[in-house]
């Protein structure tokens, strides 16, 4: 019997363990990078059509495209972006990741700290056409400054202000809003009847970021000072999160339900015409797979204070896009190379960004008229003129889950009538910083 | 007792006479005499021990070294070359002062309050289907097969679907409440705020009873008969039988079956992860899931490992209670 009992006792002991220790596994990878696998890559792309089978139907003759170029065969493999960077981080861990994938550029310095990415020198980059070819500012998103990027832009976006013709017709407005007060004017009328003015994705971390980033450059304030520490609580951020937050809770411009979105949920309530105006990134060929007629809505440019958009105080977007990136230690670095350089050749990046609705951040492609329709204009202009790239610091990554989740909790106050005031905004923001600084 | 061990080898050498087994009669005297009355079970064992050290002791040594690194980061690439913290890991974890220990503090009172509302709920509901079931009626398999529905189904796609059903403006259990019986003044949240506590307890309920269910109606079924028509003939009542016969007799069943439920339970992750995606509602914010974000959102694994060892230290602790607690019962209750 002592003896069953030492086996059990054994077997339980281990099986408990098995059940809370989820850490292990790992291999270092030092230089890495061979060319041991020269014939196949696999790539991560990331959803950037209405969703991964279109994404599919999008990629798959270009790399067949490339296959017959190269003779290099690629596996793809379209990664959700909820799950994305928790597979990058998984992989960079276990160093058994894809030979390509795509990274949003807003973690390009989180990823680039970690060390697992082929850093982008000049010769990297003479191998895909050279760094001139691509706009600064994409560039300048793709890793921390003064250090060789860790990814190549891809696809270039900025945020607009989408709203619908007829709503606005029907509630009596000429065009749309410039500023935000005209914006909360024009919510008014537009907020009746069960339907809303403007969506929101609460439930989204990072979308989260990126609004209440913007309006905190509109405060004149930023998330992390110039040595890297996180200013969260400053009073330019706190009144930036508080103004997003009351277009809920005090002006009554967004419908509660909006709070618990995070499956874009606000744009096919925007398709279904549900609200007037939503606040997205190139979300053209969403309302098209949504049954949307092109004429049906209009681009803006995210309203700001004064009604211009420009530098500084009358920044209005976050520089958004995505990079595509090569893992060190891939199998087939010159096949990777080749593979980036293919994707960000001049005419991939016009058919690409096309598809996709995106503005190419290789220059000479963006020079194609098909990137002068009236929507892409406003991304082009606000991507040359009002947006700012999210900090360049290794813990951007843990700096959108932290924000991000404090302004969900907000949302959920708001939705729920709990009063939501600069004090509570600011214990919020005051908790997120603390996380961060641990 | 001797004869517990001789017999098969008797066997095998009888069948041996058949063909191939004269060989294998004169090589196991080979075997010392120490092997094959003592260590033989261990033999035995030794397979799985090798296969639950690679794939458990291993994995779990390793998250204990980490839980002593500075693991963020700037080192998960080549996580072997990670600062030594010592002890700071768990000190940061355990300051309930700050705001990692008190997001601890509060997730793990969260999930306690978790596991003995569902633990609770799902041996109750569980037990009572299983006493229903006992009878036998017309229908009754297929009664079966339906409470074991939750059972079978995949885990993601069921918490998915109940996700959609929680939704605030189009999902169907507001549209009941709500719309339908008028029991609430407007259409409430399920998935954020106070109330996604209830809805991760309500998911977590449906999930788990079936096993309950269905061990307690195997248990159900080893009582005799005769002892619930004796105690009838003697005039006992249903509640009396269960409290008498049925309860008592389903002790060795309930001391495994609630064993099992707690710690899993107490371990889901699936459940919440599905239900809210990795920034769940403080309200419902589980250990489990804060453990993740500590590891996986916020890439910090050290104190994520510090915190996963805690946590097997206290499921440890309460297991060997448990352990001790209800065989002493056990023997206490044979004595009498």
């Amino acid at each position: 019997m002592r003896r069953i009992r030492a086996a059990a006792v054994i077997t339980l002991t281990t099986a408990l363990a098995a059940t809370v220790t989820g850490c292990g596994g790992g291999t270092s990878t030092d230089e890495g990078g061979s060319n041991d696998s020269p014939k196949t890559l696999t790539y991560w792309a990331s959803n950037q059509g209405p969703n991964i089978e279109a994404d599919k139907k999008i990629l798959t003759p270009e790399l067949k495209k490339f296959e017959k170029e190269t003779g290099i065969k690629v596996k793809l493999e379209v990664v959700p972006w909820s799950d994305l960077l928790t597979r990058i981080l998984a992989a960079t861990t276990s160093g058994q990741g894809p030979d390509v994938l795509n990274i949003g550029n807003t973690w390009s310095a989180s990823l680039q700290a970690t060390g697992a990415l082929l850093p982008w020198d000049d010769k990297n980059f003479e191998a895909i056409g050279g760094r001139d070819r691509f706009v600064d500012s994409a560039v300048a998103s793709a890793g921390a400054e003064g250090e060789p990027p860790a990814a190549v832009p891809l696809y270039s976006l900025a945020y607009a202000l989408y709203y619908n013709k007829q709503m606005f017709a029907d509630a009596g407005i000429d065009g749309p809003p410039a500023t935000w007060d005209e914006l909360v004017a024009d919510g008014k009328k537009l907020s009746k009847d069960g339907k809303w003015a403007l969506g929101a994705e609460g439930g989204n971390l990072s979308n989260n970021i990126h609004q209440v980033f913007a309006l905190g450059q509109q405060h004149g304030a930023d998330f992390f000072d110039a040595s890297g520490k996180p200013t969260f609580t400053a009073d330019g951020n706190v009144a930036a999160v508080k103004q997003y937050i009351d277009f809920m809770a005090k002006d009554k411009i967004i419908a509660p339900g909006n709070a618990e979105y995070a499956q874009n949920q606000s744009l096919t309530d925007f398709a279904k015409g549900r609200t007037a105006m939503v606040l997205w990134q190139a979300a053209a060929s969403t309302f098209a797979s949504q049954g949307m007629k092109p004429e049906d809505w209009g681009a803006a440019p995210v309203p700001v204070p004064s009604g211009v958009p420009g530098a500084d105080k009358q920044v209005n977007s976050m520089v958004a896009g995505i990079n595509i990136a090569v893992f060190k230690n891939t199998k087939n670095v010159d096949g990777a190379r080749k593979f980036v350089k293919f994707m960000t050749s001049d005419a991939e990046q016009k058919l690409l960004n096309k598809t996709y609705g995106s503005i190419p951040p290789v220059a000479a492609a963006q020079a194609d008229p098909a990137f002068a329709a009236p929507d892409l204009k406003v991304l082009r202009d606000t991507l040359a003129n009002s947006a700012a790239p999210l900090p360049q610091v290794p813990e951007e990554s843990q700096f959108e889950t932290a924000v991000g989740t404090a302004v969900k909790d907000l949302w959920a106050d708001a939705a729920s009538g709990t009063p939501v005031t600069t004090e509570s905004v600011k214990k919020r923001l005051d908790k997120a910083q603390q996380q961060m600084q641990q | 007792m001797t004869s517990t061990v001789t017999p098969p080898v008797r066997k095998t050498g009888s069948g041996a006479d058949r063909g191939d087994g004269g060989a294998r009669r004169r090589r196991l005297p080979r075997l010392p005499d120490r092997i094959r009355h003592g260590g033989l079970p261990y033999l035995l064992l030794l397979p799985a021990v090798l296969l639950e050290l690679l794939v458990h002791i291993v994995p779990m040594v390793i998250g204990i070294v980490m839980s002593f690194r500075e693991l963020t980061q700037f080192y998960i690439n080549n996580w072997d070359k990670a600062p030594w913290r010592a002890f700071d890991n768990y000190k940061i974890v355990v300051d309930f002062d700050a705001p990692l220990g008190e997001a601890l503090l509060h997730s793990f009172y969260v999930t306690c309050l978790f596991t003995v509302i569902t633990v609770g709920l799902s041996w109750l509901f569980g037990m009572a289907a299983a006493i229903m079931l006992q009878e036998n009626f017309r229908g009754r398999g297929l009664l079966r097969a339906v409470f074991l529905t939750p059972y079978a189904l995949p885990v993601y796609a069921a918490v998915i679907t109940w996700a959609f059903m929680f939704q605030r403006d189009n999902g169907i259990i507001n549209h009941v409440l709500h719309d339908q019986l008028g029991l609430t003044d407007e259409p409430s949240f399920w998935l954020i705020g106070d109330n996604s506590f209830i809805a991760l307890v309500v998911v977590a309920v449906w999930k788990s009873w079936p096993f309950a269910f269905l061990m307690l109606m195997a248990g159900l079924q080893n009582i005799p008969r005769e002892l619930y028509e004796a105690a009838s003939i003697d005039g006992a009542g249903i509640w009396q039988q269960i409290r008498k016969i049925t309860l008592p007799s389903l002790r060795p069943v309930n001391q495994v079956l609630v064993l099992v439920l707690f710690l899993w339970t107490f371990n889901d992750f699936n459940t919440p992860y599905v239900l809210f995606g990795d920034s769940a509602p403080e309200a419902a914010n589980l250990i489990s899931i804060h453990i993740y974000q500590s590891s996986f959102v916020t890439w910090n694994f050290g104190t994520g490992s510090a915190m996963s060892v805690l946590l097997l230290l206290f499921l440890l602790l309460v297991t060997a209670v448990y352990l001790v607690a209800t065989s002493r019962g056990r023997k206490g209750s044979g004595a009498v």
